[in-house]
C-alpha cells in the first residue's frame, strides 16, 4: 500500500497531517477511495463547525454505496476543499493530495495509527 | 475460508487489476478502473464482460418444448430454432422464481440461462417439472464460460474474430459459430441497452476468446467492464434485476411484465405452473392495480438507493426504491421504485427519504435511456 509515512490514520480510513500552526488537513485514504469506487457526492462540514473525534462529520457517496466521514480529531473547521465539492473525482484520483477534504484547528485527537499500523490493518496478509 | 467459485478468466481479471466482489457465491470483477468510464465506454464504444456466473441449463428431448411450456410462463415451443426469448419461471402462487433467457438451439434442444443466484433453484424446479415429459434437463453451468461484448462498436470488433454472419444474426437470435477459432454459441443478446453479443464458450477457450476480443478491440475503445457498470447500464435501460425489481413476492403482472405470461399457449391444453394464480394476478392488475414499477429522476446529487422509502410531497409513505444509482449517461441520480398507482403517472413529483431527508424526485416513464437505432 502507498500510505504516506508522514500522515496519521484512523481505523475508519481517514488520514491527518501533522498540525501546522495548530491546523491539520483531513482526507480519506486511497484504500477507502478504491473501495468506494467513483465518488459522486461529497458532504463536508462547514467552515466554523466544530467536529468531534470519532464522530461523523460528513458523507461520501459512490456509485455503489454511501459511507460516513468520521473526524479523526476534535476542533473547529477552518477550510473545506471547494475543488472536491466541485469535482468529486479528485478524491478518487488524488486522495492524499488534491483530494483532501477539510482543515481543522486541532483541540484533541483520538488514538491514531501510524502508516505502518494502517498498512497492517488494510492489508493483513502483509 | 472463502469458498468463492472462480471463473475461467480469474487469473486474467487479477492481472488486469480488477476489484473483485462476491456475487452469488462467485468471485467476479466489480470494476477494473472507474466504473463510470466503463459505463460510458459501453454507451459510446464497447465493453468486454465476464458473465460466467450465469447459470446455463440445457433441456433436450422430443418434448423439450412442451416441457418448458409447462414449466415456464412463456410459449417456448413456439420459438423458432436459433431464436431467443426473455421469460420467467413462477411458483404455483404466481411468484417469480427467476427471470430467464431461453435460446432454442435445435428443434429438440433449448438453452435456459438463469441468474447465478437462482440457478440451483431453477435447475431443481426444471428437473421436478420435467416429470412425465420426454425431456432431459442437464446442468451445464460448468460446460460454458460466458463472455459479452456490448456497445456500438461490438459488431466491428467481433467481426475481426469470426467469419459468422453478424449482420444476419438478429437481436435475440443465436448461432453456433467460431470465434478466435473456438467453437462457441454466439447470441445477439445483452443486459446493457446497447447492441452486442453474448458468447457461450468452453471454459478452456475463455481466455483465448477474451484475448482475441481484447486485441480486436484495440482502436475501437473496447475496455474490460465489471458488474458495477453492468448494473448501472441495465438500470438506465429500465431492465429488472432479480432480487430488486423481481422476487417471489411479486407476479410478472406486479412487475409490469405481464406480457411474458402467455395464456394463449396451445400445448398441454394451455396448462402451466402458476396459471391459475397468474390469471387472478392479471385480473387484479387490470381492475385494482397494486403498486406500479416506475422510474424516478432526481435533480439533486444524493442517490435514492434500494430499500429507501418513497414518500408523497406531504410526507406519506407511498412506496419503496428497488434499485438506484447515479446515472453516468443522464448525469443525475436515477432509481426504479414500486409506488402506489395514484402517484405513478410520469411527471408526478414525489420524494425519497434519503437517510432522513426528503429529496424531491420526478416520476418518469421507463426506460431512462434508449439507444438510437
Amino acid at each position: 500500500m502507498s500510505n504516506p509515512q508522514h500522515l496519521q490514520y484512523t481505523k475508519e480510513h481517514e488520514w491527518l497531517t501533522a498540525a501546522v500552526d495548530g491546523v491539520s488537513t483531513v482526507g480519506i485514504t486511497k484504500h477507502a477511495a478504491d473501495a468506494l469506487g467513483d465518488i459522486v457526492y461529497v458532504q463536508l462540514p462547514e467552515v466554523g463547525d466544530t467536529v468531534t473525534a470519532g464522530e461523523t462529520c460528513g458523507e461520501l457517496e459512490s456509485t455503489k454505496s454511501v459511507s460516513d466521514l468520521y473526524s479523526p480529531v476534535t476542533g473547529e473547521v477552518t477550510e473545506v476543499n471547494q475543488d472536491v465539492l466541485d469535482d468529486n473525482a479528485l478524491v478518487n484520483s488524488a486522495p492524499f493530495e488534491a483530494g483532501w477534504l477539510f482543515k481543522v484547528r486541532v483541540e484533541a485527537t483520538d488514538e491514531l495509527l501510524s502508516a505502518d499500523e494502517y498498512d497492517a490493518l488494510t492489508n493483513p496478509q502483509g | 475460508m472463502s469458498s468463492l467459485r472462480l471463473t475461467a478468466l480469474d487469473a486474467l481479471h487479477r492481472a488486469l487489476g480488477a476489484t473483485m466482489t462476491d456475487f452469488a457465491g462467485w468471485d467476479m470483477p466489480l470494476r477494473y478502473g472507474s466504473e463510470r468510464e466503463e459505463h460510458l465506454a459501453v454507451r459510446t464504444k464497447a465493453g468486454l464482460f465476464d458473465l460466467s456466473h450465469m447459470g446455463e441449463i440445457t433441456v433436450t428431448g422430443p418434448q423439450a418444448g412442451e416441457m418448458l411450456d409447462h414449466a415456464l410462463v412463456g410459449f417456448v415451443s413456439a420459438l423458432g430454432v436459433l431464436r431467443a426469448r426473455y421469460t420467467m419461471i413462477c411458483a404455483e402462487d404466481g411468484g417469480i422464481l427467476d427471470d430467464l433467457i431461453v435460446y432454442r438451439l435445435r428443434e429438440d434442444a433449448f438453452l435456459v440461462v438463469a441468474n447465478a443466484s437462482n440457478a440451483q433453484l431453477v435447475l431443481d424446479e426444471l428437473i421436478a417439472r420435467a416429470k412425465g415429459f420426454d425431456a432431459v434437463v442437464t446442468d451445464d453451468r460448468d460446460t460454458y464460460a460466458l463472455i459479452a461484448v456490448q456497445g456500438p462498436e461490438a459488431t466491428a470488433i467481433l467481426a475481426k474474430t469470426t467469419d459468422a454472419d453478424l449482420p444476419g444474426l438478429k437481436y435475440y437470435a443465436i448461432l453456433p459459430a467460431k470465434v478466435a477459432g473456438r467453437e462457441v454459441l454466439l447470441a445477439r443478446t445483452g443486459y446493457t441497452g446497447e447492441d452486442g453479443f453474448e458468447i457461450f464458450c468452453h471454459p478452456v477457450d475463455a481466455e483465448p476468446v477474451w484475448q482475441a476480443l481484447t486485441a480486436a478491440g484495440e482502436g475501437h475503445g473496447l475496455v474490460p467492464c465489471g458488474l458495477s457498470c453492468r448494473d448501472t447500464l441495465r438500470l438506465e435501460a429500465g431492465m429488472p434485476l432479480y432480487g430488486h425489481e423481481l422476487s417471489t413476492d411479486l407476479t410478472p403482472f406486479d412487475a409490469g411484465l405481464g406480457r411474458v405470461v402467455r395464456f394463449d399457449k396451445t400445448t398441454n391444453d394451455g396448462a402451466f405452473v402458476g396459471r391459475k394464480a397468474l390469471e387472478q394476478a392479471a385480473a387484479a392488475a387490470e381492475s385494482n392495480p397494486p403498486k406500479v414499477l416506475v422510474g424516478l429522476v432526481s435533480e439533486g446529487k444524493r442517490v435514492p438507493r434500494a430499500e429507501y422509502t418513497v414518500v408523497s410531497t406531504d410526507g406519506a409513505p407511498i412506496g419503496r426504491i428497488t434499485s438506484g444509482a447515479p446515472s453516468p449517461t443522464l448525469g443525475k441520480p436515477i432509481a426504479m421504485a414500486y409506488v402506489d398507482a395514484a402517484h405513478a403517472e410520469p411527471g408526478t413529483t414525489v420524494a425519497v427519504d434519503v437517510r432522513g431527508k426528503h429529496e424531491p424526485v420526478q416520476v418518469v416513464a421507463l426506460p431512462f435511456y434508449k439507444r438510437a437505432r
